[in-house]
């Protein structure tokens, strides 16, 4: 059933208060459960809980022909199958706009950022180099699958194992000690407006009671935040206080996603 | 014995501890499951989720035993609401006919509402005005066909939503938040200082003097939701009622 | 029995089940069932509208089960999508649950059951059959009874319960050569009239060795139904 537009004008009415339903402030994140290890047929995996949503990721990995303007570095894949077990408003069939949306977003985070260091995954240059897929599998959407792949993504990099490799050949199913090559850890956020209210990690009811959603991505360097990617999605427009504001907080909830993952190395 | 089955019997012996423990708790309030015999013998009667095979009564779906005298039934944990003729149900439009408005009711079949069953008297033409399409309303349930549920606003208790919002519950949980002759209810209503309507299908209205209050309501019949089983229900949300009333209230 | 197992089970041992209900909250009903490593998680949705409306059925219910795998569940991955492998064990897996719900009982609607496999390690259509069937009786669906589902196998010449992996892939050497000895036996049971609703064999066997491996799925099935009904009344 969609969203009533009596609870839309409630949830409106309480932000302009500066509540929310569930007693969060505006920019407060669910409870958040990290598990590692989801899959043991993947080279990484994560299960992530953020509130009420769950989505699991594993990593795959394998060797392909470079692209050709990149013939010494390995290839990376995002791809989010919004399966309609995780909620009633997923169809069956090829991705749709959200499918490519969610993968997109996650996709630009990790790539933008370079956490994977792609010119250490060169086995022969022009001919092999590792593939690193990513696959994002919800199992409840609860509001928020975007921060919470993302989560599940990085975690599921930070735990990935190389393959062994046999004459230049992968020998599937056995891995090596070795980890990933990998660099800084980022964190996208995504913030929800609702109204003239910005607010991180929505439940289900909130993410339709939005129209625009502004998803960034950030690393930490040291004391400062480096913005990797920026994408505004959805109905209506922003004024450049509201864009520059929204960062800043999100620089500061960021900051403490990112100790809290890191944790996971 | 080897470790596996050692530890697989002292597991046992947990669960059973865990499982008589419970007995004890909930005496009357055995969960059974599907294709379970639940009674034997002629002298029962197979009630609502139940059927005689031969002999024996089993059970057809998941959910609690109950016994009245000669009647056994099971009343279900989970499923989707299913309309009676009788029930009052909130629902909201979602679209418009040359004769009146379908309903979306969380049910497995559409609820639509005709003219005709509206009080007062509306013009065919203003139809999308006088309920525009996500219009929240209560209204009753006024019979079933095979392919959809007939509604009716004929009644004193139906009306349109204003203010206030919604909240969604497993409908299995209804009759627990309503309690014996409305007792439940009664008690956040009086506690709160809220307006609430129980829809049978799930849909919970909720409107306050304040959002506190109203978030207070909503808790109090999550509690409800999450613990249906347990006895002293009502004392122990009186409870916790008045430990969390907004204090202006106090 | 002759041979060992490769993980050392006897032979009428299943890998450790898990099982668990309610675990995706937006769904009507849903489960979680395990054999060792094949993982399935199942979500049902409805009775609810079929869409398109031509599809509806006067007299009952539809049953349309989706049984998927993760591209991450398998050791090369998989692409994610449909392929005429899944397809053909949705429909084993809808045809072996119809028989044990009252369909009638809801006409004109549809009830949607949703299979993901998180991780496979063979049997894993057991897996959600066993996981799909729990789904249901938690979604409140009216049941005549449960359904349990477990493989067996052929190891050269001995019967198996709860064929993994390696039982799947399992060779002899003859004349140097290594050969697939292997037989697989996908069954069903329904909990009550203890009869089979679902059947789907690879390999060779003789008549005699069907009949065993029938006994000795039913009597697995029977031990995997307790399990089951535990789950349910666990809550």
């Amino acid at each position: 059933m969609d969203l009533a537009n009596i609870t839309k004008a409630k949830i409106l009415e309480m932000l302009n208060e500066g509540k929310r339903m569930d007693g969060r402030g505006l920019l407060d994140f669910r409870d958040l459960e990290i598990e590692t290890e989801a899959s043991s047929k993947a080279e990484g995996s994560s299960k992530v809980k953020l509130g009420d949503t769950e989505v699991i990721v594993g990593v795959k990995m394998d060797l392909m022909e470079p692209y050709p303007d990149s013939p010494d570095e390995g290839v990376m894949m995002v791809t989010a199958e919004l399966s309609p077990l995780a909620s009633d408003k997923f169809e069956s069939g090829p991705p749709g706009i959200n499918s490519i949306t969610l993968a997109r977003i996650v996709d630009r985070s990790i790539r933008e950022s370079g956490l994977i260091d792609t010119k250490q995954l060169c086995v022969e240059k022009g001919e092999k180099v590792w593939a690193v897929m990513i696959d994002i599998s919800p199992i409840n959407d609860g509001g928020n699958l975007i921060d919470a792949s993302s989560i599940a993504a990085v975690v599921a990099l930070l735990n990935t194992k190389m393959p062994k490799l046999e004459e230049d050949k992968v020998k599937y199913g056995e891995l090596t000690d070795k980890p990933l090559p990998l660099n800084k850890i980022p964190i996208n956020l995504t913030a929800y407006k609702i109204g003239d209210h910005f607010i991180f990690d929505p439940i289900s009811e909130e993410q339709e009671a939005s129209e625009m959603k502004l998803a960034v991505s950030l690393v930490f360097e040291k004391d400062k935040a480096i913005i990797n990617g920026a994408l505004k999605e959805g109905d209506g427009s922003l004024t450049i206080t509201e864009v520059v504001e929204t960062v800043e907080k999100m620089i500061k909830q960021g900051k403490k996603l990112h100790d809290k993952i890191s944790k996971f190395k | 014995m080897t470790k596996e089955e050692k530890k697989t019997t002292k597991k046992e012996a947990k669960t059973e501890k865990k499982t008589s423990e419970k007995k004890t708790q909930d005496k009357k309030r055995q969960i059974v499951v599907p294709g379970e015999v639940i009674a034997s013998g002629k002298d029962f009667l197979p009630g609502d989720g139940t059927r005689r095979e031969g002999d024996e009564i089993i059970a057809l779906r998941h959910g609690l035993l109950e016994r009245a005298e000669k009647l056994i039934k099971v009343i279900p944990l989970g499923g989707v609401y299913i309309p009676r003729p009788g029930n009052t149900i909130i629902g909201q439009v979602t679209d418009l006919s040359f004769n009146g408005w379908f309903i979306d009711l969380r049910a497995p079949h559409e609820g639509f509402l005709p003219v005709a069953e509206c009080m007062g008297y509306i013009n065919k033409k203003d139809i999308g005005d006088h309920f525009p399409i996500g219009e929240v309303l209560v209204c009753k349930v006024r019979g079933i066909s095979a392919r959809n549920t007939e509604l009716t606003m004929k009644d004193k208790t139906c009306k349109k939503l204003i203010g206030g919002f919604l909240i969604k519950v497993n409908p299995t949980r209804v009759p627990r938040i309503i309690g014996r002759a409305g007792s439940m209810v009664s008690t956040i209503k009086n506690e709160t200082g809220c307006s609430i309507i129980v829809g049978q299908n799930g849909l919970i209205w909720i409107k306050g003097p304040n959002t506190d209050a109203e978030m207070l309501a909503r808790d109090a019949i999550n509690r409800i939701v999450e613990k249906p089983f347990i006895d002293g229900l009502t004392d122990h949300i009186k409870e916790f009622l008045d430990k969390n009333k907004p204090k202006e209230k106090k | 029995m002759t041979l060992k197992r490769p993980d050392g089970r006897k032979f009428d041992e299943t890998r450790k089940i898990e099982a668990k209900i309610n675990v995706i909250k937006r769904a009507d009903g849903s489960a979680f069932f395990s054999f060792g490593k094949s993982k399935a998680i199942a979500a049902v949705y409805g009775p609810k509208q079929v869409i398109p409306k031509h599809k509806e059925n006067p007299q009952k219910a539809l049953l349309r089960c989706n049984y998927d795998m993760t591209p991450f569940s398998v050791t090369e991955r998989k692409r994610p999508g449909p392929s005429r492998r899944s397809k053909e064990i949705s429909h084993e897996i809808t045809k072996a649950l119809e028989p044990a719900l009252l369909l009638e009982q809801f006409p004109n609607t549809v009830i949607d059951v949703f299979i993901q496999i998180i991780e496979a390690d063979a049997s894993t259509r057991c897996a959600a059959v066993n996981a799909a069937a729990l789904a249901l009786a938690a979604a409140g669906i009216p049941m005549k009874e449960l359904v349990s589902s477990v493989s067996i196998g052929k190891l050269d010449k001995d019967l198996v319960v709860d064929v993994n992996k390696d039982e799947e892939d399992f060779t002899v050497s003859k004349g140097g050569k290594e050969i697939k000895a292997a037989t697989d036996v996908a069954t069903a049971f329904l909990s009550r009239s203890e009869k089979v609703s679902l059947l789907h064999m690879d390999g060779d066997l003789t008549s005699e060795e069907l009949k065993k491996a029938l006994e000795l799925a039913k009597k697995s099935c029977e031990k995997i139904s307790k399990v089951q009904e535990k789950t349910l009344k666990e809550i």
